[in-house]
Order: C-alpha cells, then structure tokens, then sequence
C-alpha cells in the first residue's frame, strides 16, 4: 500500500532497500548484557526469525528494533516511503506516532499488548482513535471487520478480553497491531502457551497475513517448528550475540555453529 | 507585578493594597483572607499562569487550610487569594447555600475578610462551587472559583503521572476516546454524567471539576472569568471569558445534556438542574431545584406576579 501511489519503479527500487536495518546494537541491563553488537536487515515481505534459549537476548532485541526500549548503543533505522528515520535519533512525539502506524506488537503475554478492561472493539479502536478518528459508527464498523479478519466472532466484539481464550486473546492483539494497516510486525514467541490445533490455527492467519499485507516480520521464539513454519530466514542467538544466521532451512538443516547443532538437535520430537 | 527586584523591599503588612490606613476589618491575629501575602502572591502568580494557558494544570504549593481534603482546600487558597474587601462572595455546594460546607466556607471569610456574603448569583463578585455551575447566567465583573477533587481528567485511564504529562503535551488525546467508545458500546449512548472532559480552546483537554454534564455547556464562552483549584492535588487550572470549552464527543454520538420528564416540585421550573429526593420510605419522591437561589428567586417573582394581578 506504501507503493501503490508510485511508479513500479520505486517499488522495485524500494525492495532494493531493506524497511529495518539494526546497526550494531547492544543494550545492557547495568554490568548484564542483553544483547550485544547486533547488526541485521529486514526486507520488504520477509519473516525473520530469531531463535534462542532463554536469557539469549532475543526479547530485548525485539524490544530495541520494535522501539519499545532505547538501546545502549546502536541505531535502529525504519524507511518509510523512500525516507530512512533513525528511530531513537526521532523526538519521542514522532516516534510514538510513527510506531502506532507503522508497527505493530505481539506480546507473548496478551496483557502487556490488550487493555483488559476495555472491550474487544475499544481496543481494535484504540489506534484508530489515537490516529483521529472520531466516528463511532466508522469505529464499530473497522473493528467487526478485524475480528473477522483474525477469525474473531463478531458477536464478541463487546465483551472484555478477561473473557477470552490465550488463543483469542492473541488473534485480538493481531487485530489491535494491524488494524492502521501497519508494514513492520513484531511478533514475541506469539504461540507460547497455546496448545497444538490452537497454534497451527494461528500460525496460519499469521502467515496469510503475511502474505495479504505484504507485512516484514520480525518474530522471536525458542520453538523451532513454529519458526519452521513461518520464517524465511533465521537468526541464532547465545548470550546476546548472533552466532548464526541464514536462510531458515539451512540454518535449521544444516546447523554450523556447535550451538545451534546443540538446539536443533534437543529438539523434542513428537 | 512589574516591581524592580531589589529597588524597594516588600512590607509585608502594607502589600496587597487592602491594609492602607488600617481600615482593614479581619480577625484580630490574623492576615486578610487568612493567609499571607506571599502565598496570596505564590497563588496569583499561578492563577496568571493558569489564565494564560486555558485549561493547562499548574502545580502550585498548596498550603494546609483549617478544612479538610476535600472539602474545598484547592478552591478556599485562589477565593482568599483573588478576595478584597469590597468583594461580595457566594458559596454553593451542589447548587445550595444552605448547605453545611457553604455556610462555613461563607462565615470564614465573612470573619478573616470582613466581605460581604450574599446567597445572590446576581448580587455576589465572587462565586466558590462545589460540583455546579449557578442557573444564572455570569457576568464579565464576576468570577467562579471550582473546587476540585482530581484535577487530571486522564486519571482513571492512565495511572501514570509522567504519561498523563506527555499526552497532555503532545495533545496526543486518542485515549480518552477509549473511555467514550466503552461508555457508547456498553449503554448506548455516553453514559458520563458529570466531571465531563471538555477540550479548552482547542488544545487542553481539561476535568470540569464534578459538575454534572448540564452545566457543562455553561462553560462555553462564560463572560466571567472560570478558575479550578485542587489543594490536595496541588494544582490550578483557568479558562478566562470567552474561552471556548467544547465537550469530546463522537461525530455521530453527539453530547447530549440531562432531560427530565418532571418541573421542580417547589417553584416549577422546567429549565434547571433537578435533583431527586425521596421524601417517604414507600417510594415517594420528588424533583427540586439543585441551585437553591434560583429557586427561590423564580418562587419570589411568581408571588409578586401573583399579588400584582390581584
């Protein structure tokens, strides 16, 4: 959508041109490293993964690229419509404005993502609102619409997200994150906790959201099959560093590094 | 205001213009108005702050008063602060004079000030209310004076002070739409029937103090001048005459005022604030005026017109 109005020659040029880029980024926790000199490139339509034990860096690492926490050292830059920003060089006004309509968040645990005392509607609307949104009809109507995008029933648009599934509460962050249309998704072990047919279910809707909102997604989980299923490339981290990185069958075949060949073959085989 | 720092020291006794030749009538012991000069100052100096950016909170030192939080801490330091001698003062507590907190508040500075009380809308230069706004329509010589309990009207949707701060600097305001959308979704319609956020002069969202939504309108382009004040919150807040003060609402949920089916069962107004009292333990009950004054002035001028036209 951010191409549409362009000739498709600054689309191809655009695809050229990666929509994230971290520039060696570390951020620590006084004398504790979280992550440490972390450089990497998303491009335009990618998932990638990051995979990792706990304690690796990977929640911090999203927390720095998805401007949620100001790293230590490093630059986080996001293009948006041929123009790079600095995302911790913007004043703090302009980057709250440009992560509520260019990113989106899903947090592992759906309270840090959901409002759990406002309905389901209020907070598919909350970023609309936020934007100016001022029609309560236009409002309503946006948000029955996501709830049925992420398979949501539309009768459940007005009860409280206390009341819902893990796996609905999920499908409602999604909902939240992508209902400005947003192009960088953040998505923070999003099937923890859910059981198997409610995690195939949404690994699904993620990947033909994906597809359908030519989103690029940066998605951190210690669970391998699910980063089988959706990403495109990997990241493997170990003590806030990357030790490896590659297209996601490789890496996940064909590991290099003595640690990731430990991760993937702990895997647990049902 | 003007004063060269240094040129001249301050007399504390003289200052303020009202203790020239003693003719000064207080309670002996005490200065004018209770407190001292260079609170009075401290509080002007914010209530010109405050009137300069309308709807804007300003923190202020707010001094312990011989009331309890609560009770009208915030809205006794501006009345004592912005007070003379030839002041004329009211003060309502849900719309009555006769109620314990007005009367009290009304002798305190009939005996710290020596002014003038009146239960009068039209008669008083300054009007301290607690949660109404008089029927009357205000004048540019008066001035209304707010009690306020939580000056912050993002409080119960953001807990955080230093967020609250940044929305209201931002005017990133998205969120007390949250709030309005959950009222419409869950009654229809906006179920917020008083401390009704309202946007000043199109940048501040501002808490009108507990004033039910009635009054609300009210405040739109009030000749008199409007100040808020929150003693236990430690914060004063303005809208000078003629500020626009617009209710947030929906596009198409538009603000609405309360309607009642009933007159006021003592003087038959139609037009005022009704409260509901019940007068029996079977369910009886009975609609009457909230602003004391005016009812009793509609029911004075009823019996003149009534002895006229015998």
């Amino acid at each position: 959508m951010a191409f549409s109005s362009e000739s498709s020659n600054q689309a191809e040029w655009a695809a050229k041109e990666p929509v994230l880029r971290a520039v060696r980024l570390s951020h620590f926790y006084g004398q504790r490293v979280g992550c440490a000199g972390v450089s990497l490139d998303l491009w335009p339509g990618e998932v990638l993964g990051i995979v990792g034990e706990s304690g690796s860096g990977k929640s911090t690492l999203l927390r720095c690229l998805s401007g949620w926490q100001e790293p230590s050292q490093g630059r986080v830059q996001i293009r948006r419509e041929g123009e790079v920003l600095d995302l911790y060089a913007l004043e703090e006004s302009v980057r709250r404005r440009l992560l509520r309509t260019q990113i989106g968040v899903v947090f592992q645990r759906a309270e840090e993502g959901v409002r759990m005392r406002v309905s389901a509607g209020g907070n598919i609307g909350e970023r609309l609102m936020a934007e100016g949104m001022r029609h309560y009809g236009r409002l309503r109507e946006s948000a029955r619409r996501w709830m049925e995008r992420v398979e949501l029933d539309p009768a459940r648009l007005d009860d409280l997200p206390c009341t819902y599934s893990g796996g609905m509460l999920q499908r409602l962050q999604i909902a939240k994150n992508l209902v400005t249309e947003p192009r960088l998704l953040f998505l923070d072990e999003p099937t923890t906790g859910l059981d198997v047919s409610v995690q195939a279910r949404l690994l699904d809707l993620l990947r033909r959201l994906v597809r359908e909102m030519n989103l690029s997604v940066v998605m951190v989980t210690h669970d391998l099959a699910v980063a089988r299923v959706l990403a495109h490339r990997l990241l493997v981290m170990m003590g806030g560093q990357v030790v490896e990185e590659g297209l996601m069958d490789r890496v996940l075949d064909d590991p290099q590094h003595p640690y990731t060949q430990l991760l993937v073959s702990s895997r647990l085989v049902a | 205001m003007s004063r060269t720092p240094g040129l001249t020291v301050p007399n504390r006794s003289t200052e303020g213009g009202y203790a020239r030749g003693g003719a000064l009538k207080g309670l002996p012991g005490y200065n004018f108005a209770f407190l001292d000069e260079v609170t009075k100052r401290m509080i002007r100096r914010t209530l010109l702050k405050a009137v300069a950016i309308p709807g804007h909170q300003i923190p202020f030192a707010s001094r312990e008063m011989p009331l309890p939080y609560g009770w009208g801490t915030g809205g006794i330091q501006i009345t004592a602060s912005i007070i003379g001698p030839d002041d004329v003062l009211k003060v309502i507590d849900q719309g009555a004079d006769d109620t314990t907190n007005a009367v009290s508040i009304r002798s305190f500075f009939r005996k710290t000030a020596g002014v003038a009380t009146t239960t009068r809308t039209g008669e008083a230069t300054v009007i301290q209310t607690r949660h109404r706004i008089p029927e009357q329509p205000l004048r540019e010589d008066q001035i209304l004076v707010y009690q306020v309990p939580i000056p912050e009207p993002l409080r119960f949707i953001e807990p955080r002070e230093e967020e609250c701060g940044k929305v209201h600097a931002w005017a990133d305001y998205g969120i007390m739409y949250v709030k309005l959308y959950e009222d419409v979704a869950r009654t229809g319609r906006i179920a917020t029937t008083f401390d009704y956020p309202v946007v000043v002069n199109g940048r501040y969202v501002m808490s009108p103090s507990p004033i039910p939504k009635f009054d609300t309108p009210k405040m739109h382009r009030m000749p008199a001048l409007q100040l808020f004040g929150a003693g236990r919150e430690k914060r004063i807040y303005a809208v000078p005459p003629y500020t626009d003060v617009k209710p947030l609402d929906f596009e198409d949920v538009p603000f609405e005022i309360e309607r009642w089916s009933r007159c006021c069962a003592l003087c038959g107004a139609t037009e005022h604030y009704l409260d509901e009292i019940v007068t029996d333990d079977v369910g009886g009950r009975r609609f009457v005026c909230s602003d004391s004054d005016a009812c009793a002035q509609r029911r004075a001028k009823a019996a003149r017109d009534l002895s006229g036209n015998s």
